[in-house]
């Protein structure tokens, strides 16, 4: 008996996802029952470690050899699901998957943040956003995509937050882990270049006519980008 | 205007805005020509006046940190190398820059994450299957009804009476008391083991009677004297005595000494 095909069955059987540790609950019930599976150490007590990788090997497997569906983890927990191409068809036997309401655009951008930056507090989130979260952060624990997670140690103790489980469901994730792009995202330190090439020559004051307030620099260089109709240039001139 | 208003609704805040400036300029950010972004960000602004569309607090900031950024660049050029030698996080160029960055890559992260939550909708996990049970049995017993029922009934025999008393200018003496009334409803209930809940007020004709009766059910009630049932949702309310009614129709008593009802 291979304990990869042991997961299989019950996979296959199950009605709802399994977790490693529920699979390994079951292996240690099967075991006390027969004797047979007794002898076989590895059936009767794997680790959670050895588990996972059947789990992720069997996956494979069914990957390479093409099926309909695939066994996929979800919030930790295994399942076979069917493939998006034969959607059309299972949606005639079972309906419509009823769909979560969509998200705003600004729901949905607080909550990539939270999730990539986890735990943090509003104040955080909106440094990054450059707007306020509050009315979003109030959708979102409502939705239970997200929840408190605890307080910040500096002043005020504002309240933290994280994602839940029923967000890895709702977007069809394994772990935060799973989230594209995470390391990157998690902590992102930008590297600052050599130069900051990011302003227009020669829109400084030149240094021997302090008193010059209407410098015919900057006309000038505003027409040699090209892109800018002449009529911006009384914003460039610097004021007085 | 219509139209313009939802034009600006597009922009989340500031930051939107910004990378929306910096797409038109068609350079990565990195290379953003900061002083023109300044420009355009303040015409946006101007625009968003002129349309009379209220400026929430962080466009303002955002502007004041543009203008610091474009004043900077308008020293003189010694001046200016003095204070780029400051540190990453002194030079407010870089700080933008940086937030604009991580402002976009978290912008992509959001639209990854709709892609992601779509293609769910085609992704079918197994159910449970619906398990077979026997069909409900009707409710044999009878549910209690919320005093919201009560207030709703009552309401409609008040618009009744209403209805009858228009017209008349009558004024009647104060006739009916609470405890006259508890008495009635009471005596009902003995003759009958259930009275209908319409029933006791079908004698009364003025709004006085009508709410001393149901003074008088609400009293009981609370006593744990009768109770208000209905066989089904909407069904006509009842009035029975309650399962402990000997043992608090003392408490009628008592409480009837204490107080005048009327």
């Amino acid at each position: 008996m291979d304990l990869r095909l042991v997961l299989e069955s019950l996979l296959f059987a199950t009605q709802k996802p399994l977790n490693p540790a529920e699979l390994r609950e079951l292996c240690r019930a099967t075991a006390e029952q027969s004797e047979e599976v007794r002898q076989h150490k590895a059936l009767s007590k794997p680790s959670v470690n050895r588990i996972k990788k059947e789990l992720e090997e069997l996956a494979e497997e069914h990957e390479r050899a093409q099926r309909s569906y695939r066994l996929v983890c979800v919030a930790e927990a295994w399942q076979f699901v069917s493939r998006s191409e034969y959607a059309p068809w299972v949606r005639a036997l079972v309906g419509q998957k009823p769909r979560p309401a969509k998200l705003s655009k600004p729901a949905l951008e607080t909550l990539a943040i939270i999730a990539y930056r986890q735990p943090l507090t509003r104040a955080e989130a909106e440094q990054i956003r450059g707007v306020s979260v509050d009315g979003v952060v109030q959708t979102l624990l409502e939705k239970n995509l997200i929840e408190q997670r605890g307080r910040a140690e500096i002043v005020g103790r504002p309240m933290t937050y994280g994602t839940t489980e029923a967000f890895l469901e709702q977007f069809g994730l394994g772990s935060l882990e799973d989230l594209p792009a995470a390391p990157e995202l998690r902590r992102i330190k930008v590297e600052r270049p050599e130069t900051i090439p990011t302003v227009e020559e020669k829109l400084e004051t030149a240094a021997d006519s302090p008193g010059n307030n209407s410098d015919p620099n900057t006309a000038g260089t505003d027409g040699d980008t090209g892109n800018e109709p002449a009529k911006d240039v009384p914003e460039n001139q610097p004021g007085n | 205007m219509a139209e313009y208003r939802v034009q600006f609704d597009i922009f989340e805040g500031p930051l939107d805005l910004l990378l929306f400036l910096v797409r038109k300029q068609e350079v990565d950010v990195y290379q953003i020509n900061l002083t023109r972004l300044a420009v355009d960000f303040l015409r946006y602004l101007e625009q968003m006046q002129e349309l009379d569309l209220e400026i929430a607090g962080e466009f303002l900031v955002m502007a004041a940190t543009l203008l610091h950024i474009k004043s900077r660049e308008l020293l003189p050029k010694e001046k200016q190398a003095e204070t780029s030698e400051e540190d990453e996080e002194e030079d407010p160029r870089w700080e933008l820059i940086r937030q604009l960055v991580e402002y976009k890559k978290f912008k992509d992260a959001a639209s990854n994450l709709q892609t992601r939550e779509d293609e769910q909708a085609d992704i079918y996990r197994r159910l449970p299957g619906k398990p077979d049970l026997p069909p409900l049995e009707p409710l044999e017993q009878k549910t209690p009804v919320s005093v919201f029922d009560l207030l709703t009934a009552v309401n409609a025999i008040l618009a009744r009476v209403q209805r009858d008393e228009a017209g008349t200018s009558d004024i009647h003496a104060d006739r009916f008391t609470v405890s006259e009334k508890i008495q009635v409803i009471r005596q009902r209930i003995l003759q009958r083991k259930r009275v209908r809940f319409a029933e006791l007020f079908t004698d009364a004709h003025s709004r006085p009677e009508v709410v001393c009766t149901f003074l008088a059910m609400l009293e009981l009630i609370r006593l744990h004297i009768v109770e208000a049932v209905q066989d089904r949702p909407f069904g006509d309310i009842e009035l029975q005595s309650h399962p402990l009614e000997s043992e608090n129709s003392g408490r009628l008593a008592n409480l009837e000494s204490e107080m005048d009802y009327s």
